[in-house]
């Protein structure tokens, strides 16, 4: 038997919970239905919205799981009922949940990669304000950490990412009308996340990562041909990103830029820290525990990590981005706090002056406004 | 790409339109729902709002629509009250007249770039539609990426394809709310059987004018959060776009800077902007190689600002703030100059206080 060919998987990008992606995506898989394709319902969030509720009506629903966790009864989507159905699409509202725990999987793109490797497609949908690499920027925006984040690889390699857009004043007329919350409820929401100007920001970052996401698609699937719009982006420099990672919290926030960059100009990235003995035996509990924290949130990203040996983190740091053909060294801003504010303003004035072929770039994290 | 509108607006600029929004009271609403290609689902986007703004008790009328629509856009036509066209000639144009006295609140108008026939009121859709807004008629309109004057040549470069009905782009963007029509440029979970060579042309095509479109809106509104922002008087700038300050010297070398500073703006979408702070005494080599760094900015289609004031980094920082940048680029020397003397080096001095932006430094 062939190999069996991975299912595609299509994405609708939102900005904020009431914009229509559930709706625009059940929308989707009603015309496939009447088109005679295999199409279920694995997992959808009704909210109590009727219009949502009606565009499900004569979709295959497959139940959810109970799972139970302290004395509460959860429901998640049955990925192995989902399986075992094997449909040729497969609904899956909100990517970026996160699973109760006792599923084996923590996070529903987990499930999500099941399906696709098993050959179903999958359609789903997330908030902008999910995405990884925007977190901070989000943070800055809204004065909320997102908590459940999607790698933006997985953004990536979705075959389709589609907006769903609707402007936030209609947004507003919606909530206050009680369509998307329920009354009270909206009241709340709109002194905290849908405030206008917050709603305004979030759309357009849901915008422009569309349009780099369409880009991305249409650049790369011209590889092999001769166009000028390729010649021009793989004639550049090509770039090579090189973090540093230490015990300092600010560290994520310097991975996930560097990373959001690394991905728009198509540059690998590193991320590496610098010990004496070459690897966080040395280092008392709580820093080792945060180093290794971010180099594991590193590699969840897909940056390749590295320990490197050396008293002298500037040289050390300099030298294996010498050895490594790196272009631009990221790091944080000194004035940060931890250990890095003792002498985080020596080690970046010492990388910038060893590093004389390089780009330094100096990463200032992004604070929320006084609202 | 439309950097006409991505570019940030003079103070003056924000009273004129924090004015206008006043007056906006007595003016009709207009929103436009943008598509990149003909078939997106505009007609029945637009309609499907008119039908539920009528089921919400809003006097909405129909004042033109595609001659030949899909069945389910004829299904909610139905249900409309529809103004007929008024004929010139072979010709047709909307009845401004009758609508004016007709007098909805709510108006329904495709195809704004319609140009009208010879003795029509207005020679084009989109100045009727200027018309009832000014007579207090909201209207709910729609156009394609094609048809916005200021891209056309991106998108005759992609379609291959020259468009004579415009509308002009500051038309598109005083619109109180845009809203996109998106959807993939391909049906991929269909798995079509393999096409031929123009169908994926058609494809691509289709992709970058999709592209095009996102970030038209997003400009739009990147505009409107300004003026939101400035209107109710606050400060702080979001970094939903990213904007790139490229702080040049004479002495500097310029070529790796831009380039970089192009690329990223580029594939951010983002705006590219250069700065150089005068300096009192400035020696004529040094004046003719900054003329030759500020015009390799220029062609690489920077927005470019002089700055004055006695401490550099406070200008920089004080333009960057004001320009809401998120990342500063400059070079770095190991010289010590008369600045440095006096202040310190200014990297130094500039990396410490950039909160909240970038900062590259360079190798000189």
């Amino acid at each position: 038997m062939a190999e069996q060919q991975r299912g595609k998987l299509k994405i609708f990008m939102g900005y904020a919970a009431g914009v229509g992606k559930t709706f625009k995506m059940l929308e989707e898989a009603q015309h496939f239905k009447a088109q005679g394709v295999d199409v279920v319902i694995g997992y959808f969030e009704p909210h109590n919205r009727k219009d949502t509720i009606a565009k499900a009506e004569g979709l295959e629903i497959i139940p959810r799981r109970k799972i139970e966790y302290r004395a509460t009864v959860f429901e998640e989507m049955d990925t192995d009922a989902i399986l075992a159905r094997r449909p040729q699409i497969c609904v899956v509202d909100e990517y970026p949940h996160t699973n109760v725990p006792g599923l084996g999987r923590a996070k529903r793109w987990e499930d999500v990669e099941l399906l696709l490797d098993a050959g179903i497609d999958v359609l789903t949908t997330m908030n902008i304000q999910h995405l990884e690499s925007l977190n901070d920027q989000v943070w800055q925006i809204t004065g909320i950490r997102v908590r459940e984040t999607i790698p933006d690889w997985l953004v990536q390699q979705a075959d389709e990412v589609v907006m769903v857009d609707l402007t936030p004043r209609a947004l507003l007329n919606r909530l206050e009308r009680g369509v998307i919350y329920g009354l009270e409820k909206a009241e709340r929401a709109m002194q905290n996340f849908f405030r206008e100007s917050t709603l305004v920001a979030l759309r357009e970052l849901a915008l422009r990562e569309t349009a780099h996401e369409v880009e991305h698609r249409h650049v790369n699937c011209q590889d092999d041909s001769v166009s000028a719009e390729g010649i021009r982006r793989y004639a550049g420099k090509h770039h090579k990103i090189l973090v540093l990672v230490t015990a300092d919290p600010e560290s994520a926030m310097l991975i996930r830029r560097a990373k959001r960059v690394g991905d728009f100009l198509d540059a690998e990235c590193f991320a590496v820290a610098v010990q004496p003995t070459g690897d966080l035996a040395g280092l008392p509990a709580a820093d080792r525990e945060a180093v290794e924290r971010h180099l594991n949130f590193a590699r969840n990203l897909h940056l390749e990590t590295r320990i490197l040996e050396g008293e002298d983190v500037a040289r050390s740091l300099v030298d294996f981005a010498r050895r490594n053909q790196i272009t631009q060294i990221f790091l944080t801003r000194p004035g940060g706090r931890g250990w890095f504010r003792m002498f985080g303003r020596d080690l970046v004035h010492r990388i910038v002056g060893l590093a004389k072929d390089m780009q330094v770039v100096i990463v200032s994290e992004r604070k929320p406004a006084p609202h | 790409m439309a950097r006409e509108i991505s570019q940030k607006k003079t103070p003056e600029d924000f009273l004129r339109e924090c004015q206008a929004e006043e007056a906006a009271d007595t003016k009709g609403r207009l929103k436009i729902f943008l598509g990149y290609a003909s078939g997106v689902g505009k007609s029945f986007r637009m309609l499907d709002e008119a039908r539920r703004r009528r089921e919400r008790g809003q006097d909405v009328v129909v004042g033109a629509i595609q001659p030949k629509v899909p069945p389910e856009v004829e299904k909610l036509l139905q249900k409309l009250e529809v103004i007929p066209l008024k004929a010139f000639g072979q010709d047709s144009a909307i009845d401004v007249e009758a609508l004016v006295r007709r007098h909805p609140a709510v108006c329904v108008i495709d195809g704004l770039a319609y140009e009208n026939p010879p003795g029509a009121r207005n020679p084009t859709r989109w100045r009727d539609v200027d018309e009832l807004l000014k007579t207090g008629i909201t209207v709910i309109s729609s156009i394609n990426i094609q048809y916005v004057a200021e891209l056309r040549n991106q998108v005759e470069a992609i379609t291959g394809k020259h468009v004579t009905q415009t509308v002009p782009i500051a038309f598109i963007t005083s619109a109180d709310e845009i809203e996109i029509v998106d959807a993939p440029a391909e049906q991929p979970i269909e798995r079509l059987p393999e096409q031929q060579v123009d169908a994926a042309k058609r494809e691509q095509q289709l992709s970058k004018l999709r592209e095009l479109t996102l970030v038209l809106a997003a400009d739009v509104v990147d505009h409107q959060l300004s003026t939101y922002l400035e209107c109710h008087g606050i400060k702080q700038h979001f970094g939903a776009q990213e904007r790139i300050l490229v702080c040049i010297t004479a002495r500097a070398n310029v070529q790796e800077m831009i380039e970089t500073a192009r690329t990223i703006a580029e594939r951010f979408h983002g705006e590219l902007m250069v700065a150089y702070v005068n300096q009192p005494q400035i020696s004529a080599a040094d004046q003719a190689a900054l003329e030759e760094k500020l015009a390799i900015a220029r062609a690489a289609g920077a927005r470019i600002q002089i700055l004055e004031g006695e401490n550099p980094v406070d200008a920089l920082l004080d333009y960057a703030r004001s320009r809401g940048v998120t990342q500063i680029f400059i070079g770095h020397s190991q010289r010590t100059g008369l600045w440095s003397r006096i202040l310190g080096n200014p990297v130094d001095q500039l990396i410490r206080r950039s909160q909240g932006m970038d900062v590259r430094v360079f190798p000189q």
